[in-house]
């Protein structure tokens, strides 16, 4: 299980690497959607303080959302999704390989990018640390139900919009508790038990997501 | 074929409930004549969330046992579920403005419903975009599933945000107790409530099974010889 966990994992890196350009325009969308709501509300810096952590959240959100779609779907063109479905390893230890990749492919890069972005909106040293570490723990949450989504919408038409509308309401917990633990440090109570709520949500999803997300695989592939 | 009964028994619910609500309940002190809006927005609420469990409850027993009729069941009762909580929203922003003085505010319950919505939505969407029926069902399955685990989630994780954020500057919980009669009003419009919803979701359902099996020899004997 290890072994064919390991070799999904390499094989969806090795992919990415081959094709940079997927990372870097997600990346970009990040950055470029973080750096409009200054234009769009103005420069005053209290104000820019206040709504970073949302902001930020909000954008790390949609930019984690675009690169839902191809989780899965060149697999399944090419028809490698059909071959992981017949082996002999669980399917769900398999996605669970799946989704690991694609959160080191699209998740941590915008981890490391938002402390970047943070200090446009001129947040205090504390509060950064905070905000990229709520970022680590919660986007994984949001790379496994959002595989969810991905894998029942697999093939449909119409899948990227309707994959928005399938996961963005199931992201509402994630958002709420990941931008509350920098609002919570920045008024200056300990933000331990939002770290400890967004590490529940974590531990919960990946026990049930994988299970949710082998389902929606068989039932989009059979 | 008990569709039209339980049709008649809901506008028969609803006309008493309604009744009750509009002449006999007392008017409120404090709301005036306002609150009567409660005989609606209430029992649509409730039917709003409790329509959601039953239609994940049938979606999970046809993923679990594989039949049929139960992801026809669920998918009859997502357009009702979703009117109830569109009419809850609705009525909820109706009374506010009176009361509140605002149409919506950013409470826990108004935004958790509002999210409800979104994933009554997201079902019917899912359901939509994906031509082969058995597909469409087990799919909307998964989702039905993974949206009911994440309701309680999205409430406290919501009120929570609310406490957050502002300070409680109205409170829905705080209602002043309740005269009997307006208590039996909104009991008797529940009712009302429940019997369209099971009404509609029956006729729908039976549309949905004769469009579903449309190749059979009983669909083509039906249509052929009108009751």
């Amino acid at each position: 299980m290890l072994p064919a966990m390991r070799c999904v994992i390499h094989r969806d890196l090795l992919l990415a690497l081959r094709r940079r350009a997927d990372v870097m325009t997600m990346l970009l969308f990040f950055v470029i959607v973080a750096s409009l709501f200054p234009l769009g509300v103005g420069p005053e810096p209290n104000l820019l303080r206040t709504i970073a952590p949302g902001v930020i959240w909000v954008a790390a959100l949609l930019a984690s959302m675009l690169s839902l779609t191809r989780m899965f779907s060149a697999d399944y063109a090419d028809g490698t999704l059909e071959q992981m479905l017949l082996s002999s390893a669980p399917l769900g230890a398999i996605v669970a390989a799946k989704v690991t990749a694609h959160w080191l492919i699209s998740g941590l890069p915008l981890v490391l990018m938002a402390p970047v972005l943070a200090l446009q909106y001129d947040l205090p040293r504390p509060l950064l640390e905070v905000l990229t570490l709520s970022l680590l723990l919660g986007t994984p949450v949001l790379s496994l139900i959002g595989a969810i989504g991905a894998a029942l919408t697999l093939g449909v038409r119409g899948g990227g919009v309707l994959l928005a509308l399938l996961v963005l309401p199931l992201y509402v917990p994630v958002l709420v508790i990941g931008a509350g633990t920098v609002d919570v440090a920045a008024a200056g109570l300990g933000a331990q038990p939002y770290f400890q709520l967004l590490g529940a949500l974590l531990v919960v999803a990946a026990a049930f997501a994988p299970w949710a997300i082998a389902v929606a695989l068989r039932i989009s592939i059979e | 074929m008990l569709a039209p009964w339980f049709g008649v028994l809901a506008a028969a619910f609803c006309a008493a409930g309604l009744y009750i609500g509009f002449f006999i309940a007392p008017t409120d002190h404090q709301q005036g004549e306002a609150y009567r809006i409660i005989f609606i927005h209430v029992p649509a609420a409730w039917m709003s969330m409790f329509l959601y469990l039953v239609m994940a409850f049938w979606a999970g027993v046809g993923l679990m046992f594989n039949t049929r009729l139960s992801g026809m069941m669920a998918s009859a009762l997502a357009p009702t579920g979703a009117l109830f909580t569109f009419i809850a929203l609705w009525t909820g922003s109706l009374w506010g403005k009176p009361t509140w003085g605002t149409w919506w505010v950013w409470d826990a319950r108004l935004t958790s419903e509002l999210i409800l919505l979104f994933l009554y939505f997201g079902f019917m969407a899912l359901q939509a975009a994906i031509d082969e029926p058995r597909r469409a069902d087990r799919a909307g399955a998964v989702l039905a599933l993974t949206g009911v685990v994440n309701i309680p989630i999205i409430y406290f994780s919501v009120r929570w945000w609310n406490t957050l954020h502002q300070g409680a500057s109205v409170s829905l919980t705080s209602a002043p107790t309740m005269a009997a009669t307006m208590f039996a009003g909104m009991v008797v419009m529940a009712f009302g409530f429940w019997f369209y919803s099971i009404a509609t979701a029956l006729a729908r359902a039976r549309c949905i099974i004769l469009e579903r099996e449309r190749a059979t020899d009983w669909v083509a004997d039906y249509a052929r010889v009108p009751k």
